[in-house]
């Protein structure tokens, strides 16, 4: 049953990506993905957050009494998330700032504390903290997609430069006003568990 | 783990949280000296925003350097005289504690919901070859979850608004955290405080697009699904730019014959 760290690493980024497969994170996944640096961000935080919460949290497995469990792994992912928020304040103002409120809801971040429970309570603590680290990356993978395709298409640009010319600013391209709102990642997400579970028909729920 | 002393939940429970709170407080503690250098440093980024001079890439201090920075008595509209108190060492938001630097607003002239009036103001002077020709004034006031707070840029004329720029505020993103956009600010440019008669006349209002021609440069348009915060932002300027703000002050420099008389 126990994975190898290559194996862990490829099969939570492709095999039971937490978005696609497990359907967690769908909330922040749609919030932060109309600018690729804002998601990019947002991926390097959860993924640090991700690792060091199951690395903590297995460490601590065996003294974590049962009855409360769930508590301590608030506690832990809470923060660790303080921690990124203040650190994000204190050397990259300007991007906390449009961040805002998001980073504080890493807490609330389903697949965080779904890994928590799921494997970091049950593993020792470095292939927990690969299989964070790997969460992380499956997650960052599709929040980078999506914000691609509707930061290209709902803006005209990528990472914030300009490659569309919109007809805002003289150029030909009308940007496409659906994408600009958070429900089109609902779309894009749809068309990315389509596609996946087209190539890999094991993920594929049976019915 | 059937069998767990009943103490033990607790026990393991106030070590972690003993654990974690500890790194908390030293996080926060230990940033706080960077955390308030940016904010500073943003302040002055906002304050060059209002006025439409802030240039990208420069850095910040050295395009601040030609500002000149002043304390403006509120209640008289004199300038406070900068042997008496540093205007670069005042900070006005540690004066709203002080009992000697503050008063309380009684309700009917609180209508911005602050939670006290400083005496002294620090404003922003503005010149271009001797000649003041821009002054940045501080603005805060309650929106519907949070104080907000801005800076507003006058032309030297101290009714034309040269520009706005909110910088901390805690209000819904997306809705009325859109006053952040600079696309809404720049709505405020040109825009006049003052009627003819000299009486404060700027309203920011839902559905700016009908009002009627004379009132169009006295109104700005408000938020849409943000009503309470665009109300926020109509009586923080009321406030202001009336008696108990701005107006002493403005006043005083327009019977000198202006900045520059």
């Amino acid at each position: 049953m126990a994975e190898s760290a290559k194996e862990l690493l490829f099969n939570s980024v492709f095999k039971r990506n937490p978005i696609a497969l497990l359907v967690l994170g769908i909330c922040s996944a749609l919030a932060v993905t109309g600018q690729m640096a804002t998601a990019f961000v947002m991926c390097v935080c959860v993924t640090l957050v991700t690792g060091f919460s199951n690395l903590t949290i297995s460490l601590v497995r065996k003294r974590i009494p049962n009855s409360v469990r769930i508590g301590l792994q608030i506690m832990v992912i809470a923060t660790l998330v303080i921690l990124v928020d203040q650190i994000l304040k204190a050397f990259y103002f300007e991007l906390s700032k449009q961040l805002s409120i998001f980073v504080g809801l890493i807490i609330t971040n389903c697949i965080i504390m779904g890994r928590a429970e799921g494997f970091a309570m049950s593993n020792p603590p470095i292939p927990s903290f690969v299989d964070g680290i790997a969460n992380g990356l499956g997650y960052s993978l599709i929040l980078m997609l999506v914000a691609f395709v509707r930061e290209l298409f709902g803006s005209g640009s990528v990472f914030g430069y300009e490659v569309l010319k919109l007809t805002t600013n003289g150029g030909w391209y009308t940007a496409n006003g659906m994408l600009i709102l958070p429900a089109s990642a609902f779309f894009l997400i749809a068309i990315i568990i389509w596609v996946m579970r087209t190539i890999d028909p094991e993920q594929q729920e049976k019915d | 783990m059937a069998e767990e002393h009943p103490l033990r939940p607790f026990y393991t429970v106030l070590v972690l949280a003993f654990g974690c709170s500890l790194l908390v407080a030293s996080a926060a503690i230990g940033l706080r000296p960077q955390q308030d250098a940016n904010r500073l440093l943003d302040q002055k980024r906002n304050i060059l925003r209002a006025a439409g001079v802030y240039e990208a890439g420069i850095p910040v201090d050295e395009q601040f350097g030609a500002v000149q920075t002043r304390l403006v008595d509120l209640q008289s509209g004199a300038y406070v005289a900068d042997e008496k108190i540093d205007p670069n060492s005042y900070d006005q938001q540690a004066a709203l504690l002080s009992p000697e630097l503050s008063r309380e607003l009684s309700s009917e002239e609180n209508i911005a919901g602050l939670r006290g009036l400083e005496n002294y103001a620090k404003i922003y002077l503005f010149s271009d070859q001797d000649r003041i020709d821009k002054v940045v004034l501080p603005v805060r006031g309650k929106g519907l979850w949070s104080t907000m707070y801005a800076y507003v840029a006058l032309d030297s004329d101290l009714s034309t608004i040269e520009g706005i720029s909110f910088y901390e505020h805690g209000e819904t993103p997306g809705l009325g955290g859109e006053i952040e956009n600079p696309r809404w600010q720049a709505g405020w440019q040109g825009k006049k405080l003052f009627g003819p008669d000299g009486e404060m006349e700027l309203s920011v209002v839902k559905g700016g697009a009908q009002v009627s021609e004379e009132q169009q440069p006295y109104s700005v348009d408000g938020l849409s699904g943000a009503t309470l915060t665009t109300q926020g932002v109509d009586n923080l300027m009321r406030f202001w730019f009336g008696e108990h703000g701005y107006e002493p002050f403005i006043a005083r420099i327009k019977q000198e014959g202006g900045f520059n008389g």
